[in-house]
Parts: structure tokens; sequence; C-alpha cells
């Protein structure tokens, strides 16, 4: 049985291939010149230097994190490049002038963007390496008021709103490697919704690691002020190598009074070879700040790739009435790591926060949920529903939980649930009775195991996602 | 019902199985033609659903002796949807849940995934929806059935009438029973009752496995046979049954010689 479950996983990753594009790479190692470097490079003003020096300074009294639930062995920082990106040509004012070995890379992957622009609606801001190369959309966005660029292209455009949230939801001493992100994030996404404006379509980043060896650090602010919405999609592909590459991202969300920001993320960074060879670090940390009354953020992430996975996007729930939501999907198959979940500190009066967790595990793989839920003094009445369910495929993996609940308030309700199940022989066998395959019924039983999660999902996410872990687990099972 | 000129579906002859190298099938002998129905009658550890499950091909017996003819098939040597996709169909004792997955989902998929095998049209989800309703009206199913996870929170007659709803949809050649009677109430053993009756015809067979002779009375079998210690000990027709529930399995036990001669 298990030989069919095996085959299945066991498919060669899809997207393993490098784009030949010149990339313009900073020597390996990290000090303050290459951080002068980055920062020069990028034309930045004084303030923002400063920034990444007060990090790197915060980062040198730090030590890597050994409390996660994962292995790996200890990078060598000053074997990093810490910038890399596609020679600067003019500036593209639309698509057409977008390198064409790069579309055809976004071909290869499935997301030809400006079909993906026109059909779905979406703007799409392209990340290759570092540097953003188009954005679509822009303009109309723009005639809402939104702003949607890169972060680097913020700092020259919008320098007053950088410098007043970067940094403000996750500090630049926060923890290690959102330290070192501080000091070298090269860049990422920026995105601004007005007071009262309500975000006409999905905004979505696709990323994507082309240089071999090189560090990425993206840094992601999102803020949406005062009755503003917005549904943000962060996915990820990345191709094939052979030696361990670290993503170390930082992500911030600021909502103001009753404003709504809706994170999902498909991640799907390539996880290593069967025995465990290569694979993306993924260590990210996304916070979002609830700072308004009645405003709301949820994340939704469906984690399926990376070699390790480190990351806990959390909410920090400052307003009164403010909701926080965490929705996840973390798969490992393989020898793939993954230790992630959320943290959701309740500050404010009637605070409510969700979280669903649903951790899949195959292979020799192992998958820990590990979760905070804090209710501070001041939070009174507030309430948090947690459900962790884990599903075994095989016998050589493993699922752990780790939940963490502080409760400083009396007034305060907390439930957690928890389960693990395993797809056994039985279930299977039932399946087959009726005629249906292993790995149409794998499928069936994974897509019923996460569907509390997928159905928060933007619709065309959603249905990416199906196929992505039916893709993942073929094999698994048998 | 017996039928001139039936043609055999299922022959099993000196089948052995074991599970974890324990012995259960110790050589069963039986024949099943078109238009029967069989009833397999046996004490708790007997054997009898070890013999469903092998049939079906549960991968946890290893077969160590004999053969098993499904019309002009080698039934051992196909993988367990492969024996669905033929015509075999097993309900189960237990019937598995599966959370998050809608009933009608899994139904449709199992539904066409036979309908492919046979060359027929598979249906659409609208179409499905009203022949799936169609075949529920004859085991008084509530349509709420349709959007609940399979099996997920069902009463154990939920469980078994999902069981012969599926039975009724893939129309299998040969259905094998297991305990359908377990944990039914009367009026749900009725009902169950009555829809195996509906969907028996001249041309597919039934194979009961139960302990008790209750369920024999709504669907009455043209075979019975007693199951002991992993081979069939006595075999007749639907009166061997209502003799067992007068004198139990231990005249059973006292008479098989005597009684399996007179029988032959």
């Amino acid at each position: 049985m298990s030989a069919v479950l095996q085959s299945l996983v066991n498919q060669p990753y899809k997207h393993g291939f490098v784009t030949e594009i010149e990339s313009d790479i900073a020597p390996k190692g990290l000090n303050e010149d290459t951080i002068r470097l980055i920062s020069a490079k990028k034309n930045e003003p004084e303030w923002l230097l400063s920034f990444r020096l007060k990090a790197y300074q915060k980062w040198l009294t730090m030590t890597e994190p050994e409390w996660q639930n994962v292995h790996y062995p200890k990078i060598d920082f000053q074997a990093i490049s810490y910038y890399s990106a596609p020679k600067p040509k003019k500036k593209l004012a639309s698509m057409d002038e977008v390198d064409p070995e790069l579309l055809r890379t976004f071909e290869k992957l499935g997301v030809p963007m400006h079909e993906r622009a026109a059909l779905a609606g979406v703007a799409v801001d392209v990340i290759f390496d570092s540097v953003s190369v188009a954005t679509t959309y822009k303009q109309k966005l723009a005639e809402v008021g939104i702003i949607f660029c890169s972060i680097s292209e913020a700092v020259h455009t919008h320098p007053e709103l950088i410098q007043k949230y970067l940094g403000t939801v996750v500090p630049v001493g926060d923890n290690y490697f959102a330290a070192l992100n501080s000091a070298v994030f090269t860049d990422g996404s920026f995105c601004f919704i007005p007071k009262g404006v309500k975000c006409p379509m999905d905004l979505s980043t696709y990323f994507r690691i082309n240089t071999e060896g090189s560090g990425q650090f993206e840094r992601t602010l999102i803020i949406a002020e005062e009755d503003a919405a917005v549904s943000y999609l962060e996915g990820c592909t990345a191709p094939r190598f052979d030696t361990n590459q670290l993503h170390a991202a930082v992500v911030e969300l600021v909502a103001l009074d009753n404003a709504d920001i809706k994170y999902s993320t498909v991640q799907n960074w390539y996880a290593g070879d069967e025995n465990g060879i290569g694979g993306i670090y993924n260590f990210v940390t996304k916070r979002g700040l609830a700072k308004g009354k009645n405003s709301r953020i949820s994340w939704t992430q469906v984690e399926t790739g990376s070699a390790i996975t480190w990351k806990y996007p959390s909410c920090i729930l400052r307003g009164d009435n403010s909701v926080g939501e965490f929705y996840s999907v973390a798969v490992t198959n393989n020898y793939q790591q993954a230790d992630t979940g959320t943290k959701m500190i309740h500050l404010g009066k009637n605070t409510r926060s969700t979280i669903v967790s649903k951790g899949i595990s195959a292979g020799h793989s192992n998958s820990s949920y590990r979760g905070l839920v804090r209710i501070a003094p001041t939070a009174e009445s507030a309430r948090n529903y947690s459900q962790c369910d884990s599903m075994l495929i095989g016998d050589q993996c493993g699922a752990h939980t780790f939940p963490y609940i502080q409760v400083h308030n009396n007034s305060a309700i907390v439930e957690h649930e928890a389960s693990t199940s395993k797809i056994g022989e039985d279930q299977l066998f039932y399946f087959s009775q009726r005629g249906i395959d292993a790995e149409e019924a794998v499928s069936m039983i994974i897509n019923g195991f996460c569907k509390d999660v997928f159905q928060q999902l933007p619709m065309e996410f959603a249905v990416e996602a199906t196929k992505l872990l039916s893709f993942k687990l073929e094999g698994s099972v048998g | 019902m017996i039928v001139k000129n039936s043609k055999t579906l299922l022959s099993v002859e000196g089948l052995r199985a074991s599970i974890n190298g324990t012995e259960i099938l110790k050589g069963i002998d039986l024949t099943v033609k078109s238009g029967e129905i069989h009833a397999i009658m046996g004490l708790n550890g007997s054997g009898k659903s070890t013999l469903a499950k092998v049939l079906a091909g549960h991968s946890a017996y290893e077969i160590t002796g004999g053969t098993v003819r499904f019309e002009d098939k080698d039934l051992l040597e196909l993988a367990p949807e492969d024996r669905a996709r033929a015509g075999l169909f097993l309900a189960f004792q237990y019937p598995i849940e599966i959370p998050g997955v809608a009933n009608t989902q899994f139904l449709r998929l199992a539904y066409n995934t036979i309908q492919a095998q046979r060359g027929k049209d598979e249906l659409d989800p609208l179409e499905f929806d009203d022949f799936v309703r169609e075949k529920m009206k004859l085991l008084d199913m509530n349509p709420d059935f349709l959007d609940r996870s399979v099996n997920e929170g069902f009463s154990g007659g939920e469980k078994k009438r999902n069981e012969i709803l599926q039975m009724a949809l893939l129309e299998p050649k040969l259905s094998i029973l297991d305990e359908m009677d377990s944990g039914l109430d009367i009026d749900a053993l009725k009902t169950v009752a009555n829809g195996v009756n509906q969907i028996a015809n001249k041309d597919n067979a039934t194979i009961l496995v139960t302990h008790y002779q209750r369920l024999l009375d709504y669907v009455v079998p043209d075979f019975v046979h007693i199951i002991q210690s992993g081979s069939i000990v006595m075999t007749g027709g639907k009166e061997l049954a209502l003799e067992l529930e007068t004198r139990g399995y231990d005249w059973v036990t006292a008479n098989k010689q005597s009684i399996a001669g007179a029988v032959a």
C-alpha cells in the first residue's frame, strides 16, 4: 500500500528551472559596508540607512533562536550575497516592455501575468528576485487613492508613510531574523488603502527566488486607514537548487478603526528533493496590528513548500472589538520540517480571535503547530477559539502541537480543541471498494480535512491550493 | 429467487485466508448464481465478516489457498478498486467517516467512476442531484444527507441506509452486505430490507452476512449457509435459519455432520 503512496508523493518539482537573466550581485558577506551598499544602490534617504544600521547593531547582539522544533545546519551568514537585482533598464510602463525571458518564466509557472491581470482582475506586483519589475493596474488603483507599489519606490514617493509605519508592528530588534531583514531588506510590496476605500480587487504579488545563493529579504507593509478594506494575495514558487536558500521576510499590517485586512498566502518554495537535499529555509515574521476599534486582521495560509518553515502570522488586537483570524494548512512531505502557528495578543475590550490550523504530515516529515493566545488584563470579555487538527500519512512522520495560553483577565473565554487523525488502510479500503483509486481518495480526504481553511481563500487561490495539495501528496498514500 | 438458466457469478473453492499469521478462513466453498440471495450466518469470530472483506480485497488479509472466480475473472488477481468496478459491492458493517467531504460529492465520484468503467455517461453535479434524490426515496432518506459529511455524525441506521443508497446507485452484480441489521431498530430494518429487495433482480445476486435470523424475515434468502471456525458447515434453504433461531448455534456444533449429510 505504501508503495503507491510513495510513487504519488515523489513527483519531481514542476517549477525547477533557472531563468538566465543578468543579475547584479553584491559580494558575499554581511557588515556595515554591505548595508551601505544596498542603501546606496537603492538611493535611499538617510533615515532609512540609519533604520538599517540600527537593526544591524541589534542583530549583532542577538543569537539565532533554537527553541523551535526544526533542525538544520548552522547558517553561515557571511556566505550569503545580500543583494541581487536584474540589471536595471528603463522604467517599464506596460507588460510589453518586460523581459520576454521573464515572461516565459511566468508562463512555465502557469502564471501568464497579462492574462491573470486581465482575466482575474488582479493587479500583480511582480517581484523577481529583489526588484519590482512591473506593476499593473497601478493607475486604476490610483484613481481611488490606493497606493500599491514596491516598497523601494514608496520610500521615494511616499516617504512620510514609510517613516510613520515601517517597524512599528515588527520592531527592528523583534527577533533574530526580523532584525536581519530590517538591516538588509531589498524590496517588497507597499500597499496603502486610504480612509473609506474598499479595494475593488484582490491585490496579488508573486514572489520568485532566482539567483542561486542569494538571500531573500522581502519587506511588505500594508496599511488600511479608517473604514478601508483590502484583500491581499501572496503566492510563491521557486526553482530547484541544491544549496539551501534563506528566505527571511517581514510582513507588517496596520488596520485603523473599522478597517479590514485579509492576507492570503499560498507558499510553494522549493522543498528539497525526496532525500531532504536542498530547499528553501523560510523564516518569516508576519504580524498585524489591529490598531483601531472594530478592525479586523485575517491571515490565511497554505504552506506546502520550503525545506523548513518557521512562521507565526500574528495579530495584536489593540482596538476594542477588534478581530483576529488565523486559518492555516501546512503540508510537509519527505524530509520537510514546519514549525508554524500564530500569536493572538488580546489587549482591547471585547476582542475576538479564531485559530484554525490543519497540519498534514507525510513521508519522514515533521510538522508542529505552535500558538500563543494571550489575554491581557485590559482585555475585558475577550474570546478565543482555537482548533488544531493534525493528519498523518504513513508511519514515519510526526505531528506536534504546542499551544500556549496566558489569561490575565477573568472575563475571558478561551477554547482549545485538538485532534490527530491518520489516513488509514480502512479509509482507503472504503474508497477503493467504491471503485475510487488511492490517489483520488487521498485528494478527497485531504481536501475535506482542509475545507474550513480553503473556504477562507479567494476563489482562484482556493482552486490553486486544492491542486497544489493533491500534487504535493501524490503517491504518499497507497 | 432461483432462476432457470442463471449464470454463475461467484465461485469460491477451498478459500483460505489469514491475518497476522492466524488462519481465519479454512477452506470455503461457495457458488452464487445470478438472481440468488444467500445468507451466511455464524457467531462472532466464525469468519463471516472476514469472508466478506477477503472477497472485496482488504489488504490486511493474506490469501493462503483456494480460488475465487467472479464471472470470467480471477477475483484474487484484481485490486480492490477493480473488483468494485467489475461489479462487486461490499456494504460495510462499520462505514468509514470522512470529515469535510460532502456525501453528494463522494457518491458522485463513486458513481461516475463505475459509469466510466461501464462506458456510460458520467453525470454532472446537477444531473446527479436529481438522480440521487430519486434513489433516496427508495430508502426514505432525508435530502439533508447529501450535504452532510460522509457518515460523520450519522446514526447507526443512517450509516446503513447510506450504504444501501450506494448499492442502489452503483447497481453491482454481486452485493455483500456485512451485518446490515446490526444497530438497526425494527423500522429502520424494514426500510433497509425494502431497499435491498427492490434492488435485487434476476441478473444480480446478494450475500447477506448476519448473526441473526431477524433480517431474513424481511429479505428472504434462497440459501442459508452456516459458517463455523472458518468453514461452511451447513447449507440449506430459508428454513435452516428458522431452525437455527429456535435451536441455537450449539445445535449446529452437535449436528453438523448428520445435517450436512442430510442436506447433501
